[in-house]
Formats: C-alpha cells, sequence, structure tokens
C-alpha cells in the first residue's frame, strides 16, 4: 500500500481522535472534581447525537446549530443528576456510586431503544462527501469541522477553569473538600455546575460526532467503555491527558481498521488499555494518586 | 457433616429455608411449562449470583465482567460438544479450568500492579469486551454468526449430554444452587472466609495482621470465576444457541450482578431473594406491558435500571438484611 493511505487514514483518525477527546474530558472534569466515575457518560453522548439527527430530519437544522442547544440542555441534565441523586451519594462508597449511575445508563441507553429503534441513523449534511486536498492528502471535511470544533470547545474549557472565579472555586473544590467547605464554597453547587460541564462537554461531543458516524442506542454503552479507555490511557483527571488519550486511541482504531480488520479495532484499544493499567496506571499525563 | 452447616442458624430461619426446598423440589409437579421456565430463569440467576458474590460480597472485589466467565464456560463446553461429542461433563473441568485460568492471569496482573477500586472494576470489562471481540472473529467456534449446540429431544431425558426436558435442567440448576449456597456458606465459615471480608473491610490493616492478601484475592477471583462458568455450560445447553455479541454484552454482565445487589451483597440468601424478585418482577411486568399492548424491547431493562435505582437509593444494603429483620432469623454476629 502506498503511504499516502496510511497517512490519509491516520489523519482521519486523528481528527476523530479529538472528538473523542472532548468526550472523555468530559469524563475527566467529572472525575476530577466530584469523585464519582459516570458510567453514563456514552448514554449522555448517544442523547445528543439522537437530538442532533431528529432535528435534522425534522427541522433540517444544520448539526452545527445544534451545538448550543444539546450542550445547553445536556448541561441541565448533569446538573439535576448531581443535585437530585448523585450528591446523597458523595461519601457512600465507591461500588454504591457506581451501581447508581450503572441504573441511571440502564434507563438511559432503553429509554432511548424505546423511543428510537435498533436501527442506526445518520445525518446527511450538504457536504458530507465534501473532503480537502492538503498537498497529496485527502481530509474529510466533516471530519475537519468537527475536530476543530472539538479543540475550540476544549480550549475554552481550558480557559474557563484557568481564568474564572468559578473555574478556580471548582478547582479549589477538587484540591481539598474540606479546605473548600471550610472557606465557604457551596460545594454541592460547584459540584453540579461540574458535573453539567462535564455533561456539556459530551452533549456537544456527541453533535460532532454525529457527523462521523451513525448513531444507535447501543453506542451508549460502547462509548462509555471507549471514554473510559481513553482518560485511563491519558490520565483520569488530567485535561491535557484526556484530548492526548483521544487522539491515540482515535489513530490507533483508524489504523487497526486499515491494518486488520475495522470491527476488531476496539480490541486494540483494549489492549492499549491493559498496557497502561498496568505499567502506567496512573496514565500518559496523569499524577499517581495517594 | 450436617451439624456444622446449621450451627449457628436461628432455628426459625432453619425452618423456612427447609420450606423454600421442599417448595423448589415439589414446583415441577403443579408448576405449567410457563411457570417452570421462569424458576429456571430464577435459578440460574441465584446461581451465577452467588459466584459473582464471592469476588464482590465476600472479598470486596467489584467485577463488571462477569458475563467473560459466563462466556468461556459456554463456549468451551458446547465447542467440545458440538465439534467432538464430548459430553458437558468431561467439559466442565475443562470449562472450569479455562475460566479460572483467565480469572488468575486477570487478577494477577491486577493485584501486582496495584489496579483497584474503579480500575479494576473497568479492567474486567476490558478483558469482557476483548473476549467478545475476540470471539465475533473466531470461526472455529461460529464467530459472530454463533454457535448452535444440536436441538434437544424433549420427550428423552439424557442427563450425560444434557439433552432433555425443561424438567430436567430444572432439576440440574436446583442442584447447582443449593451446592452453590452450601459451598458458600461453607466458605464464609472458612479461614479463607474470615481472611476475605478482612480484605473487604480494610485491605491494609488485613495485610498488616499477616494475610497474605494477594494470594486470597487470587483465590476469590478464580473460585467465582470457576462456579461462574458452570453456569455457562448450563446457559449454553439450556438455550442451545451462542452469540458472542450476547453471551459476553456488558449487559449480561450488569444483569447478572443485579440480583445480589438487590438482595443484598455478602449475604448468602442475598442472591437468591434478589433472583426472585427481579426475574419475578419482571416476567409480571412483561405479562402487564403486554395485555395492554404496550410490548416495547427496552421496557424490561427500563425497569431493572429503576430498581437498582430504588434499591441503591432506599436500601443500599439490599433487601435481605431488611427482610431478615422483618422475619427474626437474622444470625447473631459472630
Amino acid at each position: 500500500m502506498p503511504t499516502e493511505i496510511y497517512l490519509n487514514v491516520a489523519v482521519n483518525g486523528l481528527l476523530t481522535g479529538l472528538v473523542y477527546g472532548l468526550m472523555a474530558l468530559g469524563l475527566s472534569v467529572i472525575f476530577g472534581v466530584v469523585r464519582v466515575v459516570n458510567f453514563a457518560h456514552g448514554e449522555m453522548m448517544t442523547l445528543a447525537m439522537y437530538a442532533t439527527v431528529v432535528a435534522f430530519a425534522s427541522l433540517g437544522l444544520d448539526p452545527f446549530l445544534m451545538l448550543v442547544p444539546a450542550a445547553a440542555a445536556l448541561f441541565a441534565l448533569g446538573y439535576l443528576l448531581q443535585v437530585g441523586i448523585i450528591n446523597p451519594f458523595i461519601n457512600r462508597p465507591e461500588h454504591s456510586q457506581f451501581m447508581l449511575l450503572v441504573a441511571v445508563a440502564t434507563i438511559l441507553v432503553n429509554l432511548q431503544l424505546i423511543l428510537f429503534g435498533p436501527d442506526a441513523r445518520s445525518v446527511q449534511t450538504s457536504y458530507s462527501f465534501d473532503s480537502f486536498l492538503v498537498g497529496s492528502l485527502i481530509v474529510d471535511a466533516s471530519k475537519a469541522y468537527a475536530g476543530a470544533t472539538a479543540v475550540l470547545i476544549a480550549g475554552a474549557l481550558f480557559a474557563f477553569f484557568r481564568f474564572t472565579v468559578i473555574g478556580k472555586a471548582i478547582r479549589a473544590c477538587a484540591d481539598n473538600y474540606t479546605g473548600a467547605l471550610v472557606v465557604g464554597l457551596d460545594v454541592k453547587r460547584l459540584y453540579a455546575l461540574t458535573f453539567g460541564l462535564g455533561a456539556a462537554c459530551v452533549g456537544a461531543a456527541g453533535v460532532m460526532l454525529s457527523l462521523v458516524i451513525d448513531v444507535t442506542p447501543a453506542l451508549g454503552p460502547a462509548y462509555t467503555l471507549l471514554a473510559f479507555v481513553i482518560v485511563i490511557t491519558g490520565g483520569l483527571g488530567s485535561m491535557p491527558g484526556a484530548l492526548l488519550g483521544g487522539v491515540l486511541i482515535g489513530l490507533t482504531e483508524a489504523l487497526a481498521g486499515l491494518l486488520y480488520t475495522p470491527s476488531a479495532k476496539s480490541m486494540f484499544a483494549f489492549g492499549i488499555l491493559v498496557l497502561v493499567l498496568l505499567f502506567r496506571p496512573q496514565g500518559i499525563l496523569g499524577k499517581r494518586i495517594g | 457433616m450436617i451439624a456444622p452447616l446449621v450451627a449457628d442458624v436461628p432455628r426459625q430461619g432453619l425452618v423456612l429455608l427447609l420450606l423454600l426446598l421442599a417448595a423448589l423440589i415439589a414446583a415441577p409437579l403443579i408448576a405449567n411449562d410457563y411457570l417452570l421456565t421462569v424458576l429456571i430463569l430464577i435459578l440460574y440467576f441465584a446461581y451465577a449470583g452467588q459466584a459473582w458474590n464471592i469476588m464482590m460480597g465476600f472479598a470486596g472485589l467489584l467485577s463488571l465482567g462477569h458475563a467473560l466467565y459466563v462466556g468461556l464456560g459456554a463456549y468451551t463446553a458446547a465447542a467440545l460438544f458440538f465439534h467432538f461429542g464430548v459430553s458437558p461433563w468431561i467439559g466442565l473441568p475443562l470449562a472450569v479450568a479455562a475460566s479460572g485460568l483467565v480469572g488468575a492471569v486477570m487478577g494477577f496482573l491486577a493485584f501486582r500492579f496495584g489496579v483497584a477500586g474503579v480500575y479494576f472494576a473497568i479492567l474486567t470489562i476490558a478483558f469482557a469486551e476483548f473476549a467478545r471481540i475476540g470471539f465475533d472473529h473466531w470461526s472455529w467456534v461460529g464467530g459472530s454468526a454463533g454457535l448452535f449446540v444440536p436441538v434437544a429431544n424433549y420427550t428423552q431425558n439424557d442427563l450425560w449430554t444434557l439433552r432433555g426436558s425443561p424438567r430436567m435442567f430444572y432439576y440440574v440448576i436446583l442442584a447447582l444452587t443449593v451446592a452453590a449456597f452450601v459451598v458458600c456458606h461453607l466458605l464464609l465459615r472458612s479461614r479463607a472466609g474470615y481472611y476475605w471480608q478482612a480484605i473487604r473491610e480494610d485491605e491494609e490493616a488485613a495485610q498488616a495482621l499477616g494475610i497474605d492478601t494477594f494470594r486470597y484475592k487470587m483465590c476469590a477471583v478464580v473460585l467465582s470465576a470457576g462456579m461462574t462458568s458452570v453456569a455457562g455450560i448450563f446457559f449454553a445447553f439450556y438455550y442451545n444457541n451462542l452469540f458472542p455479541e450476547q453471551v459476553f454484552n456488558i449487559g449480561r454482565s450488569i444483569e447478572l450482578i443485579l440480583g445480589p445487589i438487590i438482595g443484598g451483597i455478602g449475604t448468602l440468601f442475598g442472591p437468591i431473594i434478589g433472583a426472585f424478585l427481579l426475574t419475578g418482577l419482571s416476567e409480571l411486568m412483561q405479562e402487564l406491558l403486554s395485555a395492554f399492548g404496550l410490548d416495547a424491547p427496552g421496557a424490561k431493562h427500563v425497569f431493572y435500571g429503576v430498581c437498582l435505582l430504588l434499591v441503591v437509593m432506599v436500601l443500599p444494603d439490599g433487601v435481605w438484611p431488611w427482610l431478615a429483620r422483618k422475619l427474626g432469623v437474622k444470625r447473631q454476629q459472630p
């Protein structure tokens, strides 16, 4: 095979990987602050994907117009979830929190199955088959837009945590729960805000991803796992790590699909997960906890 | 032999237990085919839940990938029977060995490299998913097109090849469930059982007391994996068809652990009560839904989700500890 094919596949994998990164960023932010593993992450993402698909099919709305509404809706869902059922579980044992989110995930994925059925749905925009020619590389237009948007949103989130007062307060909660309480921060509300932000990230990622792949309810659990693989690879709780992990997994999947067979591509992602867990359990950019 | 089994069980509890056992033995005499299938399903979940409970309930190791061991057991026994006509009873030790080995590899990697808590749970999912995709591409066992065990002749019960009527399968799974119950009861009162509980409560303290935590955690994983694979053999020969997409599915792993969680993690009756409640209620609900003409495919699992949510929120210790207090059969704390 000529080298260009590898390069083409690698670039497209990298762009998809950026969207994966944004999805994983949501999971990472939630875990880094609230210390709860969002087991319903992929299911939240397919919710946003379905919103995009339905809005496109019934109103003809371009997926990029759905970015803000979908992110806002997911923010509300995440906020309410944290206030309503997760906050009382903050001091419960780990497996108890895990079960709670497993229950939420089970309900979400099966509600989607009832509402939308098991068949794959997709968005066919006017630029679905467009591509850019960069030198001898062919870059898929939808993937390029999606990847660029993912980077922009991730950048905005970095800036929010770095430069705003609320962002600083959230980081304080993550660093020291008791300390944050002592200085008078409303930790529960900040937790809800964080969960909302994480959910908004995955909502935006879902809108972008609907440009790239077809949505089925079964995608939810699969992408929850993929998000875990990415954040553990990059480093749970590390924001740049999530993006890096996303790109790495996106590349791996794309190349595995080319070299072996597309249906076995997530096997390679799990292979990377096992290697990372064994040899660098804190992840590539993560810090060792405890 | 019986005496140590019942030494610290309150008399009321013993009477209730014997009544339940007698009812289960007599059930096929009065139950129709439908009820019998539901009972088989309940006992299947009770058995598999009991096996999972050894890891989570006794040793505090959360596995979310137990479908892996169900699948390995199912595929080992079914493939041997399909290709070579080997009886599942001969396939059984091989299936247990295969599952135990995979469990040991995973446990070794996890415990040697300090993978714990949430990370451990995700590692178990990763192994199960790995197996799912692997079996999907392995043509000797049928790949994604599935493996089919030659269908049973319902009029003739052949216990040796496990081909026969639902009634035969019912007694097989009942025997398995009773055996698992007795084994777990003995385990809880053994040295290993006390070590596991110590590890579950505080691993560092257990280690400081001189318990070889690595060894006992390995024991729990291997034992649980081996027992779960037997459930897989039953599954393969009862349903006669295996698809990697279904057998190794993460939904299967979740379904399997709901019973013990709802019934009560770490208790002997939890998996049984949980299986009765969950399967019973979901069958009832399916009847009601189809009676009203609302037969949606995901409805049963939405119901599972709501049950799990309610139990985790309202009765975090599960139904059995609460029920035991109500029945007055709570065992004295040793």
